[in-house]
Parts: structure tokens; C-alpha cells; sequence
């Protein structure tokens, strides 16, 4: 059962401009997207910088305000703070941010940090304040004397995981987390990677993972979303998405990828510029005139592609795929 | 037929000062950079590899730096040279690609005017022909309307174009070695792949070496002829790339790669190297760096004095702690 779904969500940033500082035009950020989130599963947001992957999940914690469209928890909409206070919204979802340095305030000692959100929503005692803290910190790997620590005393990835502890403080259902390992180096972001796994069994978490990194999403997802230009151009399961892109976008990412795979380099050096042609040649099926994307058509049970139309469809599958 | 040294490194050591003590950042780097190759530095952020690069160009503060040992470069040691000195092969025989395009570019000048200032201090090129050159370089870092782009500024461009800018003004002297200081980090995928493309089509063109310094593992993959791994200022393995991959043998660059999502990991969790890298200060300077990380290794295992050692042709790992090398949960022999 989804507990939250995005119906046609739009926001756009007006521009702003000429002598009387009017709106001259708007800046497409997010164009009519849908999404539903199940208990428990992980979903990739995928996309290339400015795609609007980060404003879909500043709008899902409400950091942001939706131009249209409708966010619904459990069948009742959160668009409005009202709303969400009154549903407990709130504490529901949660989110880890991508750099550690500043998501964290300098002045605040870790107790502090983890248990603001404690301090919001629950009446706890100082004692049982910091055995719940010392619990999460627990959870997160973290030894307990960090307890009465600043943030520049820890790592990079130390870091991530208080951030990460902080997020699971009121129990949520849905985490988003925007790009929380871009900023790790590889030991470290698998031991992030790793953290955010467990915590998920044990607490049936669902997660919007916002990134760019395709190895990372494979690894981490059930369901993917591919964003281009505001929109979704596919989205499918994992084995959709990686084993039968249809897309040329995300064919093209995923041509991206470097491959640990030193024999066949050359091989995938022709297919990124194979890819690459194919993007020039087809791009007429994916895009209309003004290079917005089409909407999306279903082909599989699970997989979905924005494509012109079936006879597109059709033919991208004879001559690409 | 055995390709030209154009670089050689011995026993480098970069130092920097803190209160009145120096520590070495890099230790004792050896390394030489044949014509026409792609030698890659790799490492986890503050192992030194930047470290190395920003020496060889003379990037560092004197102030608070010490360099030692060689960098020998058309048979002269320019470890120590001074800023004049350098000022003749930067730009002219060195190129450098940084890693933040926006930031190696002056917000305040045009392209083409940025493009052509290395050809004003090291070439007699006359005003035509600098512009000529300066259309031509943009031609072959693939801009497709350089006529148009001479007359833009910086933050007029996205990023994959400012890098290929910033391509265009470290080819534009014909360097023998162009340093590539993580190129492309800051940049999506797909600009990533199309800046490596265009990088391995050039090296081809204008015969040169390249050192490359990333933490991806999988560029290095793709782009690399020869491999240094970096552990805590150390070169710890070296190797052909393909070797490097095929038959990884010091325990760093093993976890390194147990430690990227692939496709059979999916469902397992991911390698985990324990503990963290140590810090400048508190480095050990005796003994193998990556023990403490590996302790359930016996001490019996390491070198004291590890040293890099030729294993097979054209492959050198550190310590002996690799020959009977297990992880953690695999149980040893």
C-alpha cells in the first residue's frame, strides 16, 4: 500500500526581471510529475544537476511549496502546513542532506542536534532525552562518548551518520535522502551505504534516494525514477531500468557509467558513442518541439516510458534496442 | 620500442608546516611519466595526491611547504625552482586541469581572451594567428560555435562547456604533460563520459603524457594505461591497469574495490574499510600505514620497513602483509 503519492505536482520559479522587477517567465523546475511511495522500499530519483530531482524532495518535506499539484498522505493532502502539522505530517518524513558540513550546526553539540527533533515533538525527560539519543547513536555506529561533542570533532562520513541518526530520531516512515554519500569517499560511503540498509529493516523505512550516481542507485533500490528536464522519462525496477532501458536518456546514462572492466574499454568507448548518436538521431520520439517530455506510457506492469507514442515505441525497439 | 620519459620522479617528499614542525603529506614518491600515456594517481581525499601534482607544478606556498627529493623534467631538477622559473614551463610544457572549471576561470574576462593569454606569454604568435589558434583549439575540444563562444564569459557556459575550455587553454602551448586534477568531479555522467572521450581522443592528437588524479575507481578503468594506488602519502601498489584490476594484491586496493557498488553486490552489504585514515599529525611514520586498518592481520605479517617491491614485471605492491592477505570475515590460512 503507498502512504504517500505526488499527483501532478508542478513548481515552477517565476523570473523575475525589467524595470518594475516583474515576472517575465518561469523556470520549469518540476513539470507534472506522479509518484508513489510503498512502506519499506527504497525508490531512486535519478537525474543529471538542475533536472529538479532536489526540488521533488524539498517538496516532499515541505521545504518547498508545490505550484500545483497535490501531495497525499494516506489519501489526505499535505500541501499546506496546517495540514501537515495537523496530520503529524512532520515527523512522518524526514531528510538527510548531501553536505555533511552544513547541514549540521557548528555551535551545536551532537546531543543537541539529534535530539532537536525530539525536543519538537515528544515530552521527554533530560534522562530519558539522552538514553533515546545515546540509542541512535547506538544504531548509527557511533560511539557513546560523542555524545557531548561539536561537529568539526568527526568525519566526513562520522558526520552523515548524525545526520542520518538525527533523521530516524521521531521514527518516521519515509526518509528523503538528497544525494547523502556524494560527498564520501568510497570506504566511507559504503559504510553510510550500509547504515542506511539495517536501519531500514529494522524500522521498515521507506527512503527517496536522490542521486546521480547510477552504481549507488542499483545498489540501493527497488523502483527508479529517470528525471530529465523536470520530468520523469522512465521509471520501472531496477531490472527495467538497467537490463531494457528504453529511453535514449537513460540509455545514455547508463552508458555513462565507467565500468570497472579494463579488457573491454574500448568496447565501451563504441557503445557511449554509439549511445550518443542514437541520442541525436531519435531525439524526436522522446521530445517535442520545445524539447519538453512526453508523457509517460506504460509498457510493462512496472516499467514506464515517456515516448511519443506506441508507433515510436515500436520503432525505438526495432532500431535501438 | 620503449616510449620516451618526459617526467621522472625520485624519492619526492611535500612537507607541510604546522606550529614550527613539518609533516610529510607525500613520502617518498617515485614515479616516471612516459610519452603518450595515461598515468593515474588514486586515493581516498587527503592521501596526497594533489599533493604530488601541485609540486611538480610549483603550486605550493614556500612559505609553509617543503619540497625534497627529484622532479626531473628535460633533464633538470625543477623540484626547487623558483616562481620565474616556473613561470616559463607552466602553461608552456606543463598543462593543468583543475577540478572546479568556474573557479580556474576569471569571471571578469572573455573566453577567447582567457585562451589566448597563455599564448601571449609563451609563444610570438601574432594577433591573428593567436585568434586563429584560439578558434582551432576550441574546434578540437569539440565546441561547436567557437566563434561565438570567443566572446562569452564563464558563467555563461555549463559546466562540461567550461571544462572544455579550460582542456582548450592547457593544450594551447602543446604541452609535453597535461595534469588532470580530478576532471571531471564536479560534473554530471554524461558530461563526465563525453570530457573522458574527448581526453582519450586528444591524448592520441597531440603526444603528450597525462597524469590523472581521481577517487573513481571506474575512470580509472576506463582511462588509465598505468596505476598508482595512494594510501596516507605512499604509493602502496602500481601496476599496469589491467593488471591492477585483474590481480589486485595490496590489501588497500582490494577493500577499495570490495568497496563499490556493482552488480553482485546487490543484496550483500558492502566492504567496509575499518577504522579511518589516519591524520597528518598522527600518522605512524614506521611500519606498514594500512595495518592498524587490517588488524587481524599479525604484526608478523608486515615489513618493518615496507618498501615498494617489483612482484611481477611492471608491478610493485608495499609491505609483504599481501601475501597471505585475507578479509576479516573470510577466515585465514
Amino acid at each position: 500500500m503507498s502512504f504517500l503519492e505526488i499527483k501532478d505536482l508542478k513548481v515552477h520559479y517565476p523570473i523575475r526581471g525589467g524595470f518594475f522587477h516583474t515576472i517575465q517567465d518561469y523556470t520549469y523546475a518540476v513539470d507534472g510529475v506522479d509518484l508513489s511511495i510503498d512502506e519499506g522500499k527504497t525508490y531512486g530519483l535519478i537525474g543529471e544537476s538542475g533536472s529538479g530531482k532536489t526540488t521533488i524532495g524539498k517538496t516532499i518535506v515541505g521545504l518547498e511549496k508545490p505550484t500545483s499539484g497535490k501531495i497525499l498522505y494516506n489519501g489526505q493532502t499535505v500541501n499546506s502546513k496546517r495540514a501537515r502539522k495537523k496530520l503529524g505530517y512532520n515527523k512522518e518524513v524526514q531528510m538527510i542532506f548531501q553536505d555533511v558540513f552544513s547541514s549540521l550546526d557548528p555551535r551545536k553539540k551532537v546531543i543537541d542536534i539529534i535530539a532537536e527533533p525530539l525536543r519538537n515533538y515528544e515530552n521527554l525527560t533530560k534522562e530519558e532525552e539522552r538514553k533515546k539519543v545515546l540509542e541512535l547513536l547506538n544504531i548509527v555506529g557511533m560511539p557513546g562518548d560523542s555524545l557531548y561533542k561539536y561537529p568539526h570533532e568527526f568525519s566526513g562520513g562520522q558526520r552523515q551518520r548524525i545526520g542520518i541518526a538525527r533523521a530516524i530520531a521521531l521514527n518516521p516512515k519515509l526518509i528523503v535522502a538528497d544525494e547523502p554519500v556524494s560527498a564520501l569517499d568510497l570506504s566511507v560511503q559504503a559504510q553510510v551505504l550500509n547504515y542506511l540498509k539495517k536501519i531500514q529493516k529494522e524500522f521498515n523505512l521507506s527512503y527517496l534516494f536522490i542521486s546521480h550516481d547510477l552504481g549507488v542507485v542499483k545498489h540501493m533500490c527497488d523502483y527508479i525514477y529517470i528525471m530529465h528536464r523536470g520530468r520523469f522519462v522512465e521509471a520501472g525496477t531496477r531490472e527495467d531500468i538497467y537490463n531494457n532501458p528504453i529511453h535514449i536518456y537513460t540509455r545514455r546514462l547508463i552508458a555513462a557509467i565507467p565500468e570497472i572492466d579494463v579488457k573491454n574499454k574500448e568496447k565501451y568507448y563504441m557503445i557511449r558513442k554509439k549511445v550518443e548518436e542514437e541520442y541525436n538521431n531519435y531525439s524526436s520520439l522522446f521530445y517535442d518541439e520545445d524539447g519538453k517530455v512526453f508523457d509517460l506510457i506504460q509498457i510493462s506492469d512496472t516499467h514506464y516510458v515517456a515516448i511519443k507514442d506506441k508507433e515510436a515505441l515500436k520503432n525505438v525497439e526495432n532500431n535501438i534496442a | 620500442m620503449e616510449a620516451e620519459k618526459i617526467l621522472e620522479v625520485k624519492d619526492l617528499h611535500v612537507a607541510f608546516r604546522f606550529q614550527d614542525k613539518y609533516y610529510d603529506a607525500v613520502d617518498g614518491v617515485d614515479f616516471t611519466l612516459k610519452r603518450n600515456e595515461i598515468f593515474a594517481i588514486v586515493g581516498e581525499s587527503g592521501c596526497g595526491k594533489s599533493t604530488i601534482v601541485n609540486s611538480i607544478v610549483g603550486l605550493h606556498d614556500k612559505n609553509f611547504t617543503r619540497v625534497s627529493g627529484e622532479i626531473i623534467y628535460d633533464n633538470a631538477n625543477i623540484a626547487n625552482y623558483s616562481e620565474e622559473e616556473f613561470n616559463k614551463i607552466r602553461g608552456r610544457h606543463i598543462g593543468f586541469i583543475f577540478q572546479d572549471p568556474l573557479a580556474s576561470l576569471n569571471p571578469l574576462h572573455k573566453i577567447g581572451k582567457q585562451i589566448e593569454e597563455p599564448l601571449i606569454y609563451h609563444t610570438d604568435l601574432d594577433k591573428n594567428q593567436r585568434e586563429e589558434r584560439v578558434l582551432e583549439l576550441l574546434n578540437q575540444v569539440g565546441i561547436n560555435n567557437p566563434k561565438r563562444v570567443v566572446n562569452q564569459f564563464p558563467h555563461e557556459l555549463s559546466g562540461g562547456m567550461r571544462q572544455r575550455v579550460l582542456i582548450a587553454i592547457a593544450l594551447s602551448c602543446k604541452p609535453n604533460i597535461i595534469i588532470a586534477d580530478e576532471p571531471t568531479t564536479a560534473l554530471d555522467v554524461t558530461i563526465q563520459a563525453q570530457i573522458l572521450d574527448l581526453l582519450t581522443d586528444l591524448q592520441k592528437e597531440i603526444d603528450a603524457g597525462i597524469i590523472l588524479i581521481t577517487h573513481d575507481l571506474g575512470v580509472v578503468a576506463q582511462m588509465a594505461d598505468r596505476v598508482a594506488v595512494m594510501y596516507a602519502g605512499q604509493f602502496v601498489e602500481v601496476a599496469n591497469a589491467e593488471e591492477l584490476f585483474d590481480n589486485p594484491l595490496h590489501p588497500y586496493t582490494r577493500s577499495l574495490l570490495q568497496s563499490i557498488p556493482q552488480s553482485d553486490s546487490l543484496g550483500k552489504d558492502l566492504h567496509v574499510i575499518r577504522g579511518m585514515v589516519p591524520s597528518l599529525r598522527n600518522l605512524p611514520r614506521k611500519g606498514c600505514r594500512f595495518a592498524p586498518r587490517i588488524q587481524w592481520i599479525p604484526e608478523s605479517e608486515h615489513e618493518e620497513n615496507p618498501e615498494l617491491r617489483e612482484v611481477s614485471k611492471g608491478h610493485f605492491v608495499r609491505c609483504t602483509c599481501w601475501k597471505n592477505f585475507h578479509f576479516e570475515d573470510e577466515g585465514g590460512n
